[in-house]
């Protein structure tokens, strides 16, 4: 048998049909649904009485227009529209009989958090939702990708999805991580050297000894971000690690089944001679702690560097970046560290997990958010926030001056009342600077937690490095 | 979903790379539950000035371009999120073809299934194509799915590459759930496969 990648293996495990010019039909073992990509396609269903084909394999959970805010019980909280999708999503899945996490459940949080935390996110398999950053499940080893409405009603329909199969990408991070170094900064560099357009058409795996010492939190932060570098899905071969996040969790085998799929799980990697259609490849040594300047995930540079100017881009990206500065209201040669903030947002599917609350609890023990300053965490899920709660980690941020917020993507996308104002500079842990991301006229600088919790004391970017005690350098 | 077969039409030119779906449809539009009625928000905050009036300076709001039906853009057109909002905003304001050097994958999709001809062309064949936009109103450019083909104002012609599929699906307008519901058969005999494989799933 020829070699094969990871992404080969998963694609031919999931092959329903192929036609003669290479479009498949491409079988979906879980689906997962939100309240803002799904009402259309619900209402499509019920117009061409149609059922959703395995309610068993779909889950819904609302999140991105949720109040975040502790009164969010009050659904006088939510605006008019907001509420609508939201009632629209309950009566939705009841409707169909899918899996459902409502608002009230403890278990709610961003579908990209909540399907790992329970167990729906194996390794092998093939997951899809109505969200570019569906990738974040690629850290199992799960083919995992963001697909539109049209497709979501598809995938209801007939639990496949039309696809053609991508090039196979492989980004591989070498040796070690320096230390105030993270995932976060992994995946955006890796971004700042391919660009955003870099793995269009390709499914990249990401792979090297860095890679394999992260968590699966900081595996998920790595995937989560294949997106902003193009790429249909990003994948990260599942190891013991991976396994033993999986075990126990409500909704991965038990007993002898657990048996039968470890048996599959350990098959899946790529296989040593396989085929790479491009190769990347980055010391782990080199990758500072960095922060984004500009208005596209491309724009990257480590903290110790300045603003750089237009004439310093090639082709259309000198007017892309001359835009992004007037945006961004920032000057060519100035230092990154001397930009002042104004808010600090920690959250997200991206690194709104555990450890990322624990890395940014860190370096707030003990001090406090600069005057004048609005600073927020919103937990990933509501069981991050409780676990969070236990470990202490919610009195630290308290005490710094954060605001300690319920589950959802809040101020990541901006769909609730959590915005900026035109003009507000702020630092997130999010994944998407995009002009008026965060807000009409907002300014977002992205970074790592930790880097952000720095950002949140010092009242500019900050080099986390500068606040981290000898202890944890050493 | 409505049929392409041939258009010909006023082509705006976009000359920015890398717009983004939160550039084509902010998010604040995105609370509808309705796939229609977003034309007006298209390209949202370009569009119009902090105080709700139209700037003049935008090229969807000059004279010339009111009624483009194809768009001209820049590299990596359509990155960002999966909000299939994007191609329903553009479709609501008429534009039925967008041609870019390359496009972002899911906006690509999204694209097909409502009925819009997304064109990755190489660099200089846009330009050629963006020059022949800026013309103006009177410079009226035909895009011919048969034939797979673009004809400019003056008449040069410049052919593109589509996937034989979605070419067929866009032709005949056809809607792809009923298509791949045909295939039942073998959606029922993978399933009752993968049962026994991977039962867990
Ligand atoms: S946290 Fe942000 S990126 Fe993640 S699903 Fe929510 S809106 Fe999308």
């Amino acid at each position: 048998m020829s070699p094969k990648t990871l992404y080969d293996k998963i694609w031919d495990a999931h092959l329903v049909d192929e036609a003669e010019d290479g479009t498949c039909l491409l079988y979906i073992d879980r689906h997962l649904v939100h309240e803002v990509t799904s009402p259309q396609a619900f209402e499509g269903l019920r117009m061409n009485n149609r059922t959703v084909r395995a309610p068993d394999k779909t889950i819904a959970v609302p999140d991105h227009n949720v109040p975040t805010t502790l009164d969010r019980a009050d659904a006088a909280t939510m605006t008019e529209d907001s509420r609508i999708q939201v009632e629209a999503l309950d009566r939705n899945a009841k409707d169909f009989g899918i899996h459902y996490y409502p608002v009230s459940d403890v278990r709610q949080g961003i579908v990209h958090i909540v399907g790992p935390e329970q167990g729906w996110t194996l390794p092998g398999m093939t997951v899809v939702c109505g969200d570019s950053h569906t990738a974040t499940h690629g850290a199992f080893g799960a083919l995992a990708h963001g697909i539109g409405t049209s497709e979501v009603e598809h995938v209801l329909a007939t639990q496949t999805l039309i696809q053609k199969k991508s090039k196979n990408m492989k980004v591989e991070i070498t040796g070690q991580l320096a230390p105030g170094v993270t995932a976060k900064d992994i995946t955006l560099s890796v971004i700042g050297r391919t660009g955003t357009a870099g793995g269009t058409g390709y499914v990249i795996e990401y792979c090297g000894e860095a890679i394999r010492s992260l968590s699966m939190e900081g595996r998920m932060t790595v995937c989560n971000m294949a997106i902003e570098g193009g790429a249909r899905a990003g994948l990260i071969a599942p190891d013991e690690k991976t396994f033993a996040y999986c075990m126990g969790r409500p909704h991965a085998p038990k007993g002898a089944q657990w048996e039968a799929a470890m048996a599959w799980w350990k098959t899946l990697f790529s296989d040593e001679d396989a085929h790479w259609d491009k190769v990347v490849t980055i010391r782990g040594e080199d990758i500072a702690p960095v922060v984004t300047w500009g208005t596209s995930p491309e724009d990257v540079l480590p903290i110790t560097a300045s603003v750089p100017a237009p004439e310093d881009f090639k082709d259309g990206k000198v007017d892309a970046a001359k835009r992004s500065l007037e945006y961004m209201g920032l000057k060519a040669g100035t230092p990154l560290d001397q930009i002042e903030i104004d808010t600090v947002f920690i959250g997200s599917c991206t690194n709104g997990r555990i450890e990322d609350l624990r890395a940014a609890a860190a370096i707030l023990k003990g001090r406090k958010v600069k005057d004048g300053m609005r600073a927020m965490v919103v937990p990933g899920s509501g069981l991050v926030r409780a676990q969070a709660e236990e470990e202490g980690l919610a009195d630290i941020f308290r005490e710094a001056g954060f605001e300690w917020r319920l589950a959802g993507c809040s101020m990541c996308l901006a769909m609730n009342p959590d915005q900026l104002a035109p003009g507000e500079r702020c630092a997130a842990t999010s994944n998407r600077n995009f002009e008026g991301r965060q807000g009409r006229g907002g300014r977002t600088h992205l970074m790592s937690p930790a880097m952000a919790a720095a950002a949140a004391v010092t009242g500019r970017l900050t080099d986390v490095r500068e606040l981290m005690s000898e202890e944890a350098v050493g | 979903m409505e049929k392409f077969e041939k258009l010909t039409g006023v082509a705006a030119p976009l000359d920015m790379i890398n717009v983004d779906t939160d550039m084509i449809i902010p998010k604040q539009f995105l609370k509808t539950i309705k796939r229609s009625g977003l034309g007006v928000n298209l390209f949202d905050e370009m569009r119009y000035l902090s105080d709700g009036s139209e700037n003049p300076d935008f090229v969807l709001n000059k004279p010339a371009y009111r009624n483009a039906e194809i768009l001209v853009a820049g590299d990596n057109f359509g990155c960002g999120s999966s909000r299939e909002h994007a191609p329903w905003a553009i479709l609501d304001f008429g534009i039925r073809c967008v041609i870019a050097p390359s496009f972002a994958d899911i906006f690509f999709n999204n694209c097909f299934k409502n009925g819009i001809l997304p064109i990755p062309l190489p660099q200089e064949q846009v330009d050629i194509l963006m020059k022949d936009a800026e013309k103006g109103e009177n410079a009226r450019m035909t895009v011919d799915l048969e034939k797979q083909e673009i004809t400019t104002s003056d008449g040069e012609v410049i052919p593109f590459e589509v996937d034989s599929f979605r070419k067929h699906c866009l032709l005949n307008g056809l809607d792809d759930i009923g298509l791949t519901l045909e295939k039942g058969a073998a959606i029922d005999s993978f399933e009752a496969g993968a049962g026994q494989s991977r039962p867990w799933v």
